[in-house]
């Protein structure tokens, strides 16, 4: 297991970007551009990673990057590696770069579309629950309960699992991870570069101005996401699904995950949930480590 | 077909240091350099030097790498006028 000082000192993500005070974004794709190396082109759809690559005629990422429409980051993707084989460049990596927005609702059947072609990309989705970027909606990620601009009474429906419709797709490697293990993350992103076909992954990205929490808290925030069990990390290759990190022994039963109220509370989105929704919280999160139980013991 | 390219480079928007209200001071006494500030920085403004480097033009002061030093070698001083 690679340790924090072995990770590269370089950086395709510079100072000076448009990204806000603690956006986790930035520390997401600083760890996944460090194992990806230069040689990686970025497709990015309409989402906070088209905004914070600063203005006209500058950039702050220091690989190829190409802003497209929202639905379209993964037929892009596809386009860009079909190019790159026919010029036998297939040693250059291409990554889809969205957002829940661009992966959970709009992009999604230019994902699915991508997935059934088998393009040989990774795709990341880098998940905030709602669309930051146009100031906070509820997505089809947004969790029960959740205070958004458009279910400000909180949301009442549950989110949808998209990772779980990826892997219906029968592709070579699924994987999630959180901007607090970035170890983890490394490994991850250094193992679907090697892997050939369509990769995909998911980050939890705390948003500090849409869950309404302080700027400082971003990487604790999605470490408490996993030691809670909110969040899951796992990777699913050759149809085998294995836990990593704190979420191995939420499933497997061996470690007792923190009360998940010390995540909520710390979030202002969910300052107004009842004891009936906290209920709610707690048997959505109970079914979901029990079904993934299940499911990691079927191969 | 023509198309606008930006090209890479520091400072897009400036320099961002202007947007920090609390400014990180790293107390090298208490450094055990394990470079958890340097990898959770958003701004790539931590550069790994003999110790943590942090870059005052850029860093806008979120305050990331003090709440995750597990030494508290990080304190957060208000910027004076």
């Amino acid at each position: 297991m690679v340790s924090i000082k072995d990770l590269p000192e370089n950086e395709y993500v510079l100072e000076g970007n448009a990204a806000c005070p603690g956006c986790p974004i930035t520390i997401a794709l600083r760890t996944m551009l460090k194992a990806l190396g230069k040689d990686t082109i970025i497709t990015v759809p309409a989402s906070c990673s088209a905004v914070i690559q600063s203005l006209y005629p500058k950039t702050s990422f220091a690989v190829p990057t190409l802003n497209i429409a929202f639905e379209a980051a993964a037929a892009s993707a596809s386009g860009i590696e079909a190019a790159l084989h026919a010029q036998g460049k297939d040693d250059i990596t291409v990554l889809a770069w969205a957002g829940d927005g661009g992966s959970y609702d709009i992009g999604l059947q230019a994902l699915s579309g991508a997935l059934e072609r088998g393009t040989n990309f990774i795709y990341v989705c880098y998940n905030n629950q709602m669309y930051s970027n146009t100031g906070v909606q509820r997505s089809g990620a947004t969790p029960y309960g959740a205070w958004t601009t458009t279910t400000w009474t909180g949301k009442k429906e549950k989110q949808k699992n998209l990772a779980e419709i990826v892997m219906a797709h029968d592709i070579p490697y699924v994987a999630t991870a959180s901007i607090a293990y970035p170890t983890d993350l490394y490994r991850k992103a250094k193992k679907a570069k090697e892997i050939k076909g369509p990769k995909y992954m998911e980050i939890i990205a705390p948003c500090p101005p849409g869950w309404r929490f302080d700027m400082s808290k971003t990487v604790e925030m999605a470490r408490l996401a996993v030691e809670t069990g909110a969040w899951l990390m796992y990777e699913f290759e050759n149809g085998k699904l294995t836990f990593n990190g704190p979420s191995k022994g939420i499933i497997d039963g061996s470690r007792e995950p923190k009360p998940v109220e010390d995540w909520l509370r710390m979030q202002g989105r969910f300052k107004n949930i009842t004891d009936d929704d906290l209920k709610e919280i707690k048997k959505e999160l109970k079914e979901r480590w029990e079904f993934y139980r299940k499911k990691s013991q079927l191969f | 077909m023509k198309t606008t390219i930006s090209y890479p480079t520091k400072a897009g928007m400036g320099k961002t240091g202007s947007w920090r209200v609390f400014r990180p001071v790293l107390h090298e006494d208490k450094c055990i350099k394990c470079w958890i500030c340097w990898v959770f920085c958003p701004e790539s403004a931590i550069e790994r030097d003999e110790f943590p480097k942090i870059d005052y033009d850029f860093c806008k002061g979120c305050g990331v790498c003090a709440n995750e030093c597990p030494v508290n070698a990080i304190e957060m001083r208000r910027e004076e006028k």
